[in-house]
């Protein structure tokens, strides 16, 4: 009935979609391309492409930080407007978020393909890549600040409207999702503008690699979360009504998202457990808060079980597992979804050794960190977001989803290639596996016969995920052009048993609050760091271009 | 906040497992003395060459036999030096910077690992019980040829004399 009111917003929303899934699909091509160098094909030199790492820098900023960004522009504001019915609060806001990031992500694409900024998504300094790469990704911040507002703006003017009554659950974790990423984003926000940007124009001559590294991973570990939580909203309040099961408790899905917000920030330095220049004490402290940032993930494993087990039994399941195989399989949506919460099961696991103090130095920049987050980020975030396309297109279409087994075999590819390439991985990273490294042409790899079998799995399994990954694009094509039937569908919205009425207001209402404790936490986890190192700051590393 | 019993079970279960985990980490590191690389000094990479000890890398001898110190320097694409011959039953510790970019240091078989960021200095010990190879290997990307940036170190069979 909002159809009219929506299709200004919902315009640009397909747009956005339409660029971040074209990065994933020119990301997906360059993991092919890294997966067959692990058995010495080099497919580089036929695309005009100058090494392996140009191509894993194509590979990381259009998966990690272009793919993600751009979906969440898009899937967020989308489930705002449906879950408060009402259109988003910034007329044009929709339109500049979209082009911002267009222009964004143009600006870091020509640098990268000219062979200037070869820096991995990381870009760590003294690399130094070209000015307008730098101010690419400066834009696709710019333009999730867009959004931010806009998503701040609506929920604000709902209130306003509705006084006294809780925020609609979809709405209450778009907005924590924006409000985490926010705080969170300011951190490579310093390290580009104030370190970087002055470096890379030769206003400054030399840079603090250390200090560039403090405030990226400032921003780096959060941005996980900021990844994950629109696959957990899926999960805990899509997934649910889409198996024909509940919600167990609306007020305790809200206290999640906000210990999310409040410790998803201040962890950063668990990224550098084996950096020379962060002392002892605040790697420990920060190992706390990792831990402390599973817990809700925990919570989250038993909440979102339990709401699929209603669904299971409800269908006719019996026993202690019997309600899993009655749960809808043959559906793409629900499947891509299942087997992306299994895959983060062993991500997740996995995620805990490297956050483990000192037990992260068997591990650290070792193939097992690729292997761990292509089972979270890789799987348990694309694989949803694939699952969300399945219903996403057709309601912004109203076309009929086209090739449902092909959409299938994209869920059950894509799962068993990240299982075959991720524990290819884990294993070469065990026996010392280095990542980010190319490897049919490493000199020392003639020594290591305890390689051989991580590097083919890796291959093997990388080249299975690419074919899930093509499955579903040929799906999205497919749904786009050849789909001659029309289809009416709504967002997935399950309902709670234990509704918001029933948690404390703190939780279900005071995000104010939550805002102000989660810069606090922030503040106290690194200001006292900063101001000790740069007493002693060494800015003394000058640009390098050694690629 | 309304909960359920069984759920009730499990958070506490995760909560006490998440502790559980946490101090065993705290002890291994504390106590068992398996700690993380700690900030240890800082330096100007272009004056690498005239500041001790860099000004002179290579293996040193500080108790024959049992304790070596490695001055080492990371550059694209290689470590200085190259080749480390040390005997079984030493413990070494790596003295190491970087010249230029940021580089990585972990020797295959052993648990050291440390990054190699320009300005700073890192420093690993580690024990070498069995004569063998290992070797030092770059993990952090560095450039066009960070696949070749690799050391070899060379555990000798202990000398009669030194046991």
């Amino acid at each position: 009935m909002h159809q009219r009111e929506f299709a200004r917003d919902d315009t640009y929303i397909k747009w956005q979609l339409g660029l971040g899934f074209a990065a994933l699909f020119l990301g997906i091509l360059m993991g092919l391309f890294q997966g067959l160098d692990r058995m010495g094909i080099d497919l580089y030199k036929y695309v005009g492409l100058k090494s392996y790492y140009q191509g894993l820098t194509i590979h990381g900023v259009l998966n990690v930080l272009v793919f993600t960004t751009a979906f969440n522009g898009a899937f967020l504001p989308y489930v705002t407007m449906r879950s408060l019915k009402r259109p988003m609060a910034i007329k044009g806001g929709s339109a500049i978020a979209f082009f911002l990031m267009l222009v964004g992500v143009l600006l870091a694409a020509w640098k990268i393909l000219d062979n200037s900024s070869t820096v991995l998504f990381t870009f760590y300094p003294p690399l130094q890549g070209h000015p307008l790469f730098y101010l690419g990704l400066v834009l696709v911040v710019v333009s999730s600040w867009v959004t931010f507002l806009n998503i701040l703006l609506t929920t604000r003017a709902w209130k306003q409207d509705h006084p006294g009554e809780p925020l609609p659950l979809q709405a209450f974790i778009s907005l924590v999702t924006y409000i985490m990423w926010f705080i969170a984003s300011l951190g490579v926000a310093i390290e580009v503008l104030v370190l970087i940007l002055p470096w890379s124009l030769g206003i400054v001559e030399k840079t603090d690699p250390q200090l560039a590294r403090t405030f990226f991973w400032l921003t780096g570990h959060p941005i996980v979360y900021f990844w994950l939580l629109p696959a957990y909203l899926s999960w805990y309040t899509m997934l649910p009504k889409q198996v024909g099961g509940k919600i167990l408790s609306d007020p305790l899905v809200r206290l999640v998202f906000i210990l999310f917000l409040l410790l998803s920030t201040p962890v950063g330095f668990h990224h550098q457990y084996t950096d020379p220049g962060v002392p002892a004490g605040w790697k420990a402290m920060h190992a706390l808060l990792t831990f402390s940032v599973f817990f809700p993930s925990m919570i989250t494993a038993y909440s979102v079980v339990a709401s699929l087990e209603i669904g299971g039994r409800k269908a006719g399941g019996k026993g202690l597992f019997g309600w899993i195989w009655k749960l809808p399989w043959g559906d793409p949506v629900v499947t891509t979804q299942l087997l992306a919460g299994l895959g983060f099961f062993l991500g997740g696991v996995s995620g805990l050794i490297n956050a483990s103090y000192n037990i992260n130095m068997v591990v650290h920049n070792t193939a097992f960190v690729p292997g761990h987050f292509h089972l979270t980020i890789g799987t348990a975030v694309t694989l949803t977001a694939m699952g969300i396309m399945y219903w996403l297109l057709p309601a912004l279409t109203g076309k009929k989803l086209w090739g449902r087994g092909l959409a299938l075999a994209n869920a059950w590819l894509w799962f068993l290639g990240v299982l075959i390439f991720s524990r290819g991985q884990m294993a070469g990273g065990l026996e010392g596996m280095p990542r980010r490294t190319w490897m049919a042409t490493a000199t020392y790899l003639q020594f290591m016969e305890t390689w051989d079998i991580p590097n083919k799995m890796t291959a093997v399994g990388g080249a299975l995920m690419f074919l899930g990954g093509m499955a579903f694009f040929a799906v999205m094509v497919g749904t786009l052009f050849f789909s001659r039937e029309r289809a009416k569908v709504e967002m997935p919205t399950a309902e709670a048993i234990i509704g918001p009425e029933k948690g404390s207001p703190l939780f279900t209402k005071r995000l104010d609050v939550w805002t102000v404790v989660a810069i606090v936490l922030v503040l106290i986890a690194y200001v006292p760091y900063l101001v000790n190192y740069l007493g002693d700051a060494a800015f003394v590393a000058t640009g390098q271009r050694v690629w | 906040m309304p909960i359920e019993r069984s759920e009730r079970l499990f958070i506490n279960l995760s909560i006490l497992m998440l502790v559980i985990f946490f101090i065993a980490v705290l002890v291994s590191a504390f106590i068992g003395g398996l700690q993380v690389p700690a900030p240890a000094g800082t330096i100007d990479p272009a004056a690498i060459n005239q500041t001790a000890p860099f000004d002179n890398p290579g293996v040193r001898e500080l108790v024959p036999g049992k304790r070596y110190e490695v001055v080492m320097i990371a550059q694209t694409w290689a470590f200085i030096p190259g080749e480390i011959r040390v005997p079984a039953g030493s413990e070494v510790t790596f003295r190491i910077t970087s010249r230029d970019v940021i580089h990585g240091f972990e020797i295959t078989g052993k648990n050291a690992n440390v990054m190699l960021i320009p300005g700073q200095i890192s420093l690993v010990k580690v024990k070498f019980d069995k004569p063998g190879e290992h070797y030092i290997i770059c993990h952090e990307y560095c450039g066009i040829g960070h696949q070749t940036m690799y050391a070899k170190i060379i555990v000798e069979p202990a000398p009669q004399a030194a046991k």
